[in-house]
């Protein structure tokens, strides 16, 4: 190739490549580097101390505990968006009255920032004057402390961050179901199965790639909640929201310590949990998911 | 769900003057929109009105007053204008360089492209939290020693960085890739230069991804919160996520004058969500196709 070539095809990509590896590509490098040093703005110079900031991870009970909500949180935020997600294209896959008003009440539930959505919902679900108490006392339900209790915080969460993702759920299985042909389910039909039948042995089956994309993007985002966190009970009450990128946040810029290296190691860990699940995500995806030819 | 499984003749017997699935709807509707509504309903309720158990479930009468009073405790209009100005530039900037960068991985072979673009690749499975630190190092650095516009605690430093994603060089190069060659070495015959074939020939041609690319990556740099909240501590430099943020934390129970400030931080993305709504719909969807 001609060295005029050469040159033009450079000049085309180093603009976008030279942000993406200043802004992407060495801070990788970095971080690791971080991780095996001790740097926080106590240091004054940032000697390599080995695995201590990893060692010093597997000690750490509120690793432990932000491990084990993180894991509680996915458990239930991933699977939880998806049945909802999945319950309401199913109803919406259709053309009835009003199903465009049904549609946009979903998607507007893309629109709003995780900010304003975790805002409105501690107003929701506020103890003392929140609608939710007074629903509960119209039924007989007590009243809850909700994002006072530990041992509702974590729930609450849960339950904002679904109505939050609700919309991109169901436009991503709405876009799969409107993929399927309709002589499919109606073969099914000539063939005497019934709807619910149709659904377990057609839809379903058919619908595996968009479950496998959403079990995968679902969960990287699960593992990566924050500001929500941060927004409704900065990790409380007794650490009972305290989740991984939360503490991560906390010890390299909550409060006064700039305690870089340890958080890039809890960084690292975190990248290396999302590598881990995602690929075992796909290699199970692989044996479960039906493509179309 | 139980309706479904009756037997063929028995819903005929049973037939409703309106398809059964809007009794399935209409409930789910009322949760979705319910909180957009309580949130607009105490936005126009005097503070004694809100604090009040049971609550009251529509004002005697309504009290726009918070508005002003939540304009006054902190700059929304501020916030909204930067929150524009780094979204606006963001998507020019990607458009443009993702492109260009694009483009040459396309179509353009030549010495150490293989490497770039693996390069660029290996970033795209890396979670932000891991770049964060030392991007927070680099935006100081940048402040100091280059350029003070795109340092620490001024909006430039939520451009930058993200001004061109690998996403985007991967999502066009794999889009212009599938656009038929002809056209493109037709022009060139003709004596056009490879920027006038980009611009002239080739991007014309790719309307749908390039408002893709733009409505993601709209929706991605005005939602963004955590690099702000790092990158940000000045009021006047805020975006609209990391402002109400803020507000919040200052009058964590002025719940009236909350609403009002959520309320005009969340209208203007309604409004061009709704407006352009076939766009950023079909924009993710496409992604769910596209990994699938």
């Amino acid at each position: 190739m001609k060295m005029a070539d050469q040159l033009t095809a450079w000049g085309f990509i180093t603009p976008g490549v030279a942000v993406i590896l200043l802004f992407g590509v060495a801070p990788i490098v970095w971080s690791a580097v971080m991780s095996l040093q001790r740097n926080n703005l106590f240091s004054p110079n940032t000697p390599f101390v080995g695995l201590a900031n990893y060692r010093q991870m597997v000690h750490d009970p509120i690793v432990a505990q932000a491990i084990e909500h993180t894991v509680v949180y996915t458990a239930l935020f991933v699977p939880g968006t998806m049945l909802v997600g999945l319950f309401l294209a199913v109803a919406m896959n259709r053309k009835i009255r009003f199903i465009n008003v049904y549609r946009t009440a979903a998607y507007a539930t893309m629109a709003i920032s995780t900010i304003s959505e975790a805002l409105v919902f501690i107003w929701l679900f506020d103890p003392s004057y929140g609608i939710v108490n007074y629903l509960f006392s119209k039924v007989g339900i007590a009243q809850q402390p909700f994002l006072n209790s530990p041992s509702q915080a974590l729930y609450v969460i849960v339950i904002m961050t679904i109505w939050g993702w609700t919309g991109f759920a169901v436009v991503i299985y709405l876009a799969a179901l409107q993929g399927i042909p309709k002589t499919l389910t109606e073969a099914a039909a000539i063939d005497g199965a019934g709807r619910w039948a149709t659904f377990r042995r057609i839809t379903l089956p058919l619908l595996s790639p968009a479950s496998l994309f959403l079990v995968v993007w679902l969960t990287i985002n699960a593992l990566q909640l924050f500001d929500e966190v941060y927004l409704s009970t900065q990790g409380g009450p007794l650490n009972s929201t305290t989740v991984l990128v939360y503490y991560l946040y906390q010890q390299a810029f909550g409060g006064a310590n700039f305690n870089f290296g340890y958080a890039s190691a809890i960084a690292y860990f975190l990248f290396l949990v999302i590598i881990v699940v995602t690929a075992l995500q796909f290699r199970v995806g692989r044996r479960l998911v039906h493509y179309r030819s | 769900m139980a309706a479904s499984t009756i037997p063929l003749e028995r819903t005929r017997r049973l037939r409703l003057p309106f398809n059964p699935w809007h009794l399935v709807l209409i409930p789910a509707t009322i949760v979705l929109i319910f909180p957009f509504a309580w949130l607009l309903i105490t936005s126009v309720e005097t503070s004694s009105e809100a604090l009040r158990f049971p609550p009251i479930l529509l004002p005697h009468h309504l009290d726009f007053g918070n508005y002003p009073a939540a304009l006054d405790a902190a700059p929304f209009t501020r916030f909204f204008i930067n929150s524009t100005v780094v979204a606006v530039s963001t998507v020019v900037c990607n458009l443009v360089l993702c492109s260009a960068a694009g483009y040459a991985f396309a179509r353009f072979r030549f010495l150490g492209g293989g490497l770039m673009f693996a390069l660029i690749m290996a970033t795209l499975m890396v979670p932000f939290q891991v770049t964060m630190i030392p991007q927070y190092i680099i935006t100081k650095w940048i402040g100091v020693n280059v350029l003070a516009g795109a340092g620490i605690n001024h909006i430039g430093s939520l451009i930058l960085p993200n001004a061109a994603t690998a996403f985007g060089v991967f999502f066009l190069r794999q889009f212009f890739r599938t656009l038929p060659i002809e056209y493109e070495e037709a022009a060139r015959v003709d004596g056009a230069s490879r920027l006038t074939v980009l611009w002239r020939v080739v991007l014309p041609l790719s309307g749908p991804a390039l408002s893709t690319l733009a409505a993601l990556t709209f929706l991605d740099s005005w939602n963004n919160f955590l690099w702000p909240l790092i990158a940000i501590n000045q009021t006047n430099q805020m975006t609209v996520p990391l402002g109400l943020a803020t507000f919040q934390g200052a009058h964590s129970t002025e719940w009236t004058l909350l609403m009002a400030g959520n309320v005009m931080s969340l209208i203007p993305m309604m409004v061009i969500f709704f407006a352009a709504q076939r766009y950023f719909i079909r924009s993710v969807a496409a992604t769910g196709l596209a990994g699938t």
